[in-house]
């Protein structure tokens, strides 16, 4: 039998029990979709939480910290070259710059430090920031500009410390979304913010010391530490380490040229800085930082307390990581963490496909039902479309096509309603999420994969519940069949 | 005309054929041993009581049942050794059959029960209705295509089923107590139209009917059976003009 004809007989079939076959149909849709809802919820959910990792701008990002944490004893430098006490100074971050792969290693400068606006005192972590991070999606939002410049005096603040500049209290309670710019902190582009930090001065009497110290007003050049690294080789000693160099408090002023919406700093936890200032800038400052303590302050060439390693691909993140462990440091990056997350999705998408399925098996058991009774129902007519010449595969492909039929309907009724219930659940969703004053989230998400897989696994369970009813069809006796009443 | 009906004939040869059934330890010889031969053309009727394994018998011709043991050729291709798609296309193109109840189906409208035949031919569509129109016409039912059987009289069911049996355009027609569940003025009827079939279309007839007075009006040979076994087969001069009285 043509295909076209095959499709008509069935469907006049499946007219012919309206009720019974709607009714399995609709059992269908129901399985259907409890598992476009269910595995919407869980794509949603993985969309929404690799959405704020992506926004934090560390997806192409590793840190790379020293291999001995917390050690703060002042060592011999000797036994320092691959081992894992290798200091993270400057040759190292030249060396891990040219690493395969990686596009940028520059030294993550952050203290904790006082900054005076509008003769006020507070208290903030300053964080320096490439020029790069401005392709930054957490940047995007920015309200005002970016920096002019790597070595321009600006400064960008994070929404909630503009706030407090401004006098007012945090604000959780605000209508307004925390990811949005508000119009409020306008006034606060182009002010002055005064920085206090401390400035490293290297002792003036040590012969390989040539650099000038730049002032807060002078042009800031290049690291210092490129200059310097060279020049030392001597073993340190307790006495050099303290006369290695002084500290100078200073103070410099900058122009505040952006307010950040979104948070870029979220997977530093504790450590996350509220005021950015461009990298060259921050280096040219010479800032005290508590690494120089640790590390004793003998080494004329500097040493950080972490780098931030931007890789040109985030398939590279894994191979880097690696490279910067085998030289003897620890290397953390979000695709760790995001690694583990993928983990944990794939195993909560599994489970909410299980329970997804199951509404689907139960379903598919009505289709065998339905389509057993069909046989005994219409016993008679298969052997008289039998003895008409029909074959067993015929026989056999009118109920795929009864079987198929009912299982594209109800896949596409069932891809349909899962996706109003998703929606009902993300609109539930918000109204919670407003009524804590939280920004709207999108915990649901149906992607054409999606509905494609759930129709075609409709599909393929309504034929595998309609392979026994089939061959139980195709196997009737024609002469029994006919002979029955 | 399909092409299987130009090449076909529609002689038919039974060898030795048997169809044995079991019920529990009971074996029951529903046909046992039975061999005759048919001319294309000839009109046969199989006589003999309930029982006597004259619908077996059609049933193995049909290809509806395959035998114990022994042959079936027609048109000297052996049934027994095709497979269940070669008796499928058997069934479709070589032969028309006619049942006593009609087996119709009752969801259908005439044209589409009429129709159903050619579609498991996969005949073209543009063709279908102007063979559907015509196997009625020649059954007297042009006018009644869209009703449901349900709708018709016994004798216009069985019109339709011959319809049916026809519109394929077969070169055998096996018709099984066509006339049993039909007023004896129908069932003349009836029995003139299959008579029709045999005359004009050269079409080769196997009627199983237990009523004497029907086959000798019709057949041109008369094949007795009993317990299974062919008793007799007697040559008969069918009179088909007379006005048939009740059997």
């Amino acid at each position: 039998m043509k295909t076209p004809d095959l499709l008509e007989l069935a469907a006049r079939n499946l007219r012919e029990s309206v009720l019974r076959n709607s009714l399995t149909t609709l059992g269908i849709s129901v399985g259907v979709a409890s598992l476009v809802a269910m595995l919407s919820l869980g794509v949603g959910l993985q969309e929404l939480f690799t959405r704020r990792l992506e926004r934090t701008g560390l997806f192409d990002t590793v840190i790379v910290s020293r291999g001995d944490l917390g050690r703060f004893a002042p060592r011999p430098r000797g036994a320092a070259s691959a081992d894992s006490t290798r200091a993270l100074d400057e040759s190292a971050r030249r060396e891990i710059s040219t690493l395969p792969g990686v596009l940028e290693a520059v030294a993550d400068l952050r203290m904790m430090t006082q900054l005076r606006y509008d003769d006020k005192p507070h208290r903030a972590m300053v964080a320096a920031v490439p020029m790069s991070a401005r392709d930054r999606e957490a940047y995007e939002n920015i309200q005002g500009s970016f920096f002019t410049s790597s070595n321009a005096a600006e400064a960008i603040v994070q929404k909630r410390f503009a706030e407090e500049l401004l006098g007012r209290a945090p604000n959780f309670d605000e209508t307004s979304n925390p990811g949005e710019s508000s119009p409020a902190l306008q006034p606060l582009l182009g002010k002055e913010l005064v920085m206090y930090y401390a400035e490293r001065v290297p002792t003036a009497s040590r012969p390989d010391t040539k650099l000038a110290t730049p002032g807060p007003s002078s042009t800031p050049s290049r690291p210092s530490q490129a200059t310097a690294a060279p020049a030392n080789g001597e073993d340190a000693s307790v006495d050099t380490l303290l006369s290695a160099f002084s500290v100078v408090p200073q103070t410099h002023s900058l122009r505040i040229v952006g307010i950040l919406a979104d948070d870029p700093d979220t997977m530093r936890g504790m450590g996350r800085a509220r005021v950015f200032i461009p990298q060259d800038f921050a280096e040219g400052l010479q800032i005290m930082m508590p690494s120089d303590l640790r590390e004793g302050g003998a080494l004329a060439e500097r040493s950080y307390a972490a780098l931030s390693v931007r890789v040109r691909n985030s398939r590279d993140v894994p191979r880097v990581e690696d490279s910067i462990r085998r030289m003897g440091f620890n290397a953390f990056s979000a695709l760790d963490a995001s690694r583990t997350l993928q983990r944990v999705f794939a195993v909560l998408d599994l489970f909410l496909g299980i329970f997804g399925s199951l509404a689907l098996a139960v379903a598919s058991l009505g289709i065998v039902n339905t389509l057993v009774m069909a046989i005994l129902e219409r016993r008679r007519e298969i052997g008289i479309l039998k003895a008409l010449g029909a074959s067993d595969s015929d026989v056999k492909k009118l109920f795929f096509a009864e079987a198929g039929a009912m299982g594209i309907a109800g896949g596409m009724l069932g891809a349909t309603l899962g996706w109003m219930i998703g929606k009902v659940i993300n609109a539930l969703t918000n109204v919670y999420m407003h009524q804590q004053n939280l920004p709207s989230v999108n915990v649901w998400s149906v992607p054409w994969w999606l509905v494609l897989g759930a129709l075609g696994f409709s599909l393929a369970v309504s034929l595998v519940s309609g392979l026994y009813p089939a061959a139980r069809a195709a196997q009737l006796d024609p002469v029994k069949a006919l002979r029955y009443e | 005309m399909t092409e299987s009906s130009r090449t076909e004939s529609g002689t038919i040869r039974t060898q030795e054929i048997c169809r044995y059934y079991t019920m529990g330890t009971a074996v029951i010889r529903a046909v046992d041993g039975i061999s005759f031969s048919v001319q294309a053309g000839e009109f046969i009727a199989l006589l003999g009581s309930s029982g006597s394994g004259k619908s077996s018998l059609l049933n193995l011709i049909a290809g509806l049942d395959r035998p114990t043991s022994g042959d079936v050729q027609v048109d000297g291709r052996s049934l027994a050794e095709m497979s269940s798609e070669e008796l499928a296309h058997y069934r479709r193109h070589s032969v028309g059959i006619v049942f006593q109840a009609f087996n119709l189906v009752p969801s259908m409208t005439v044209a589409e029960n009429v129709e159903l035949p050619l579609r498991l031919a996969e005949t073209d569509r543009r063709g279908r209705a102007s063979r559907v129109r015509e196997a009625l016409e020649r059954v007297g039912l042009g006018q009644r295509l869209a009703h449901r059987p349900g709708e018709l009289s016994g004798g216009e069911q069985q019109r339709v089923a011959l319809a049916r049996a026809l519109v394929n355009s077969p070169r055998i027609l096996l018709a099984d107590e066509p006339t049993g569940n039909l007023d004896s003025h129908t069932g003349m009827e009836i029995m003139d139209l299959i008579g029709d079939c045999n005359r004009r279309l050269g079409m080769t007839v196997l009627l199983v009917t237990h009523e004497r007075a029907l086959a000798e009006r019709h057949a041109g040979r008369l094949l007795f059976l009993a317990d299974g076994k062919l008793e007799a087969d007697q040559p008969n001069s069918p009179r088909p003009g007379e006005s048939g009285e009740a059997p």
